[in-house]
């Protein structure tokens, strides 16, 4: 995955580099600028097996601020914000592959480096008794969890 | 042995008489008798599924993933332009956001399940939860409106479609706090393993309603604008998406 583009950033950032994984980093700009979620929306992708976005519904591109065409094929950690502990993904992934659904409050990335919370809960698409993929469907989170989340986020990346 | 066919419990009175003419035509275009059983609730239609009373059902979207997972039944077409929203209205006056709602919430909401599903993860982003509300089950969706305006509901859910449909003297005492715009959640029909060899005429009958004097007359009947094909994968992914809805 390319690192984030200066150009595409609005206002002030910050410049971070992000382990996605052991070996694999990305430059990432953050700016203070939220997103409020649309009301009323939902925001819907689908992944293959590796967490390559196959499907995206136009909330979820509206939100991003890419392109579908920018997505579709992309990692769906294009959306990871730094300020998100690795325990959270690790914990995502290892509940996906018990075939479990996962529940939990993300801070996304946008690709402008402004970003917006969501309530995700992620399932398995078993077909067949096989595992073909995600579904990721995303919904407005209240006020009182995001809080509580940006100070249970900011110590475990503390405790790290 | 007639075959059975079954509607969801949710459809709207006025539209019976749509649905048996809508039998009589699906009757002589596939030359088969088939029964149109009237379920007055979700559970009577369970009931009669559970008993394998039902050939083909128009379900509601709540039921889709039972009649998939559990019997076996397969899709066939799904509604055009007719996602299944959902509308939080409370009576007019001064709230007008979902967060200036109070905690202690009581809710009148009518006999449909995705509805209900939909409206209850709206009020999240206020807080509002099943465990700090009290629930007033409604006959139907006029039924709703009337005890919000009677001050014995704060808020009532409402399937969209309904809402719109309300007298104007009552629309206008509501006020619509949000609407949702999900955009994939829609009632079905589907067929039972009994009657599937008869799945593509009739998926081919439905599909072409649309372009068919009569078909357009019965469609206009129901409520609905013209069908189009469900694949097995489009009704997987609703179900998918629903069990998400209900976490």
């Amino acid at each position: 995955m390319l690192d984030m583009n200066p150009e595409d950033i609005k206002g002030e950032y910050t410049e971070h580099n992000l382990t996605l994984y052991e070996d694999i980093c990305r430059k990432v700009f953050t700016t203070e600028l939220e997103s409020p979620f649309p009301k009323g929306y939902l925001i819907v992708s689908r992944t293959d097996t590796n967490g390559i976005i196959t499907h995206a519904n136009d909330s979820f591109v509206e939100m991003s601020g890419y392109e579908k065409s920018e997505l579709i094929g992309q990692p769906h950690n294009i959306l990871r914000h730094p300020d998100m502990p690795a325990a959270a993904f690790k914990d995502l992934w290892d509940t996906l592959n018990r075939r479990e659904k996962w529940r939990g409050y993300v801070k996304n990335l946008r690709k402008d480096g402004g970003f917006y919370w969501v309530y995700a809960i992620v399932i398995p698409n078993i077909r067949n008794g096989e595992v073909e993929g995600f579904t990721s469907v995303r919904r407005e989170p209240s006020r009182k969890k995001i809080d509580e989340c940006i100070k249970l986020y900011a110590e475990m990346s503390q405790t790290k | 042995m007639p075959y059975n066919l079954a509607i969801s419990p949710d459809f709207k009175p006025d539209q019976i008489s749509g649905w048996y003419i809508f039998n009589t035509w699906l009757q002589k275009k596939l030359d088969e008798a088939i029964h149109l059983d009237i379920h007055q609730s979700f559970a009577e239609q369970h009931q009669a599924i559970d008993n394998e009373k039902v050939d083909i059902v128009y379900a509601n979207p709540f039921d889709i993933s039972r009649l998939v997972r559990e019997k076996s039944f397969t899709p066939v077409a799904r509604p055009v332009c007719k996602p299944d929203e959902a509308i939080i209205a409370c009576r007019e006056g001064a709230i007008r956001e979902i967060t200036e709602l109070p905690q202690a919430l009581t809710v009148a909401q009518a006999n449909a399940p995705e509805v209900n599903t939909i409206g209850m993860i709206m009020l999240e982003p206020a807080n509002i939860d099943k465990s700090n509300i009290k629930i007033i089950d409604c006959e139907n969706f006029v039924v709703v409106a009337r005890h919000i305006l009677k001050g014995e509901a704060d808020v009532g859910f409402f399937l969209a479609e309904s809402f719109n449909e309300l007298s104007n003297l009552v629309k206008k005492q509501l006020y619509p706090l949000i609407n949702s715009q999900i955009n994939m959640i829609h009632h079905a029909f589907m067929l039972s393993p009994k009657f599937a060899p008869h799945k593509d005429k009739l998926k081919e009958l439905l599909i072409n309603m649309k372009i068919d004097d009569k078909g357009i007359q019965i469609l206009n009947d129901i409520g609905i604008e013209g069908f189009e094909s469900m694949e097995e994968e489009d009704a997987e992914f609703m179900i998918d998406l629903m069990d998400t809805l209900l976490s």
